[in-house]
């Protein structure tokens, strides 16, 4: 296929492109830093429910909603069915397998072609187990009628858990929430939850529900009670009134990514929920690190003068946040180590982080931005690609690592 | 210094780009405003395959006289972009676009009759 350039002398010819071929030089990184003997979990990583969206909209139980979808869907494609915005995270084709990933030749093994697919990748990086998440669904939270996003969280869960997830064991997910439907979230974990391959369920942090509201705390209790981790997964609204004062899509991203989670986080904190749900496991994915700093002196500075505000925390509020867990991607590594360090220590994140690519997405991060660290040691790292995963999802690791090797990694 | 043979000078056209292996490195060798250039085909950043990406002129803000802003144009500079991040290079100069500080690492390249070699 062709992509365009500036100048047609430029346009870029990419034929037969292989996954494994894009990602010649991570694997070797990987045999570099002998990953094998390294067990890496790739907590956010994602695949692109709209290469199946027919299957996955005949999965619809509203059948009103089903041929509605289905016939949207054939007239106007998925962005239609589902909720669609601005932007153009492929910088305007420079990063390329954005275009070239779909017509990537693949064998049909019996598996789905999106399984194959991720295992390239996976194959690749050296990452034994990866969660996958959504790509265009993560616009899903802003979508007028929230049946819509009921019908097709669960239609893409029974997706998930029927199709995708049984056919490799390496394949986790954290499922959808639909959290503008406190009922049909609370459905979801009772229907799902004890589905092969899910190790949580993730909230798209991009919406207007504040995470406060005593609707969800008997969400957050049974999850609580089935020891499955809560996760909010970023992503952006360029309609946001806030966000849509920015006009390139690098701010956007940069705000928009941290701002929901930013707000989220702070609602949690302050509502004094790790006090009401002590044993809840929470994630915050794909917002990078750098705003967590932020928020921790943010609240602890007001805390101590605004105490009767919060009257439910017994601690400081960075206490609380540094109980809670974060995913890497995308970490700002500049030109300030220090910044950085100083960053992994106010989290904990030797006990608290946990890897993530977001591969294929433009900003993916290596395993090896985490290996290479000068200021971390040998059995942090280890915690932070694969052993603090493990230890929260209580994955079972043993056939990609038989125990007597897991055994000498035990986590800090 | 070992010399890699890369191509006839007339089977490398503007634009064009051939990938070299030496070694456990890969070289690549393209064509940009009629000269040729060669680097390490892993990029600064995460170790990309930046030589294997798009070729395209810098941008820059078209701002008039008084500093009001018109749009964006393309500029005569061109550069190289890794497919994996979108960092992007000059690639005369081979230095990083939005952070001057790094730069590909450039191979010599000898033209010698009508073929090109690779100093390696």
């Amino acid at each position: 296929m062709f992509i365009n350039s500036s100048d047609p002398n430029y346009t870029l010819n990419v034929d037969g492109y292989h996954t494994g071929k894009h990602l010649e030089n991570a694997r070797k990184q990987a045999e570099q830093r002998n990953f094998k003997d390294v067990l890496i979990v790739d907590v956010d990583s994602h695949h692109y429910e709209t290469d199946n969206f027919k299957q996955i909209i005949e999965l619809i139980e509203d059948k009103p909603l089903r041929t509605t979808a289905l016939n949207t869907y054939q007239y106007k494609g998925p962005s239609a069915v589902l909720y669609d915005q601005p932007g153009y995270q492929d910088i305007g084709g420079r990063v390329t397998r954005y275009q070239t990933r779909k017509t990537e030749q693949i064998p049909d093994d019996g598996q789905p072609r999106e399984v194959s697919q991720a295992l390239r990748w996976m194959d690749a990086l050296s990452v034994d187990y990866a969660c996958l998440f959504p790509t265009p669904m993560l616009f899903l939270g802003l979508h007028p009628q929230h049946e819509v996003e009921v019908g097709l969280a669960r239609a893409y869960n029974r997706y998930m858990t029927d199709v995708l997830l049984p056919a490799n064991p390496r394949l986790k997910s954290m499922l959808y929430l639909p959290f503008n439907d406190p009922e049909a979230s609370i459905k979801m974990v009772k229907d799902f939850g004890h589905k092969k391959g899910v190790i949580g369920f993730m909230v798209v942090s991009t919406r207007y529900k504040p995470v406060y509201e005593n609707a969800y705390m008997k969400l957050y209790a049974m999850l609580e009670e089935m020891g499955l981790p809560l996760s909010f997964h970023a992503s952006y609204h360029w309609n946001d009134q806030l966000t849509s004062l920015t006009n390139r899509f690098i701010t956007a991203h940069a705000i928009g990514f941290t701002l929901f989670n930013a707000v989220h986080c702070a609602n949690w904190v302050t509502n004094a929920l790790p006090e009401r749900f002590p044993k809840l496991k929470v994630i915050w994915i794909e917002s990078g690190l750098a705003w967590i700093p932020w928020l921790m002196q943010r609240l602890d500075n007001d805390y101590r003068m605004r105490t009767s505000e919060c009257p439910g925390l017994k601690k400081l509020p960075s206490d609380y946040m540094r109980d809670m867990y974060y995913t890497t991607q995308p970490m700002e590594m500049v030109n300030n180590m220090k910044a950085l360090e100083l960053t992994f220590e106010m989290i904990n994140a030797k006990t608290q982080l946990l890897y993530s690519s977001d591969y294929p997405h433009w900003d993916m991060d290596l395993p090896s931005t985490i290996w290479d660290l000068p200021f971390l040691d040998e059995q942090s790292k280890r915690n932070i690609l694969g052993l603090n995963a493990k230890r929260i999802f209580n994955l079972d690791t043993s056939d990609r690592f038989p125990e007597k090797a897991v055994a000498k990694k035990v986590p800090a | 210094m070992p010399e890699l043979f890369v191509a006839r000078t007339a089977d490398l056209k503007e634009g064009e780009r051939k990938i070299l292996h030496h070694g456990k490195d890969a070289i690549g060798v393209l064509r940009a405003n009629g000269t040729i250039h060669a680097y390490l085909n892993e990029c600064p950043h995460q170790g990309g395959p930046v030589c294997e990406g798009l070729m395209i002129h810098r941008v820059e803000e078209d701002l008039g006289p008084d500093r009001t802003y018109r749009g964006m144009k393309y500029t005569d500079d061109l550069h190289i972009v890794c497919p994996w991040h979108g960092w992007e290079f000059n690639v005369e100069t081979g230095r990083c676009a939005g952070d001057g500080k790094h730069a590909l690492r450039r191979y010599r390249v000898i033209e010698r009759n009508d073929e090109i070699y690779v100093v390696v």
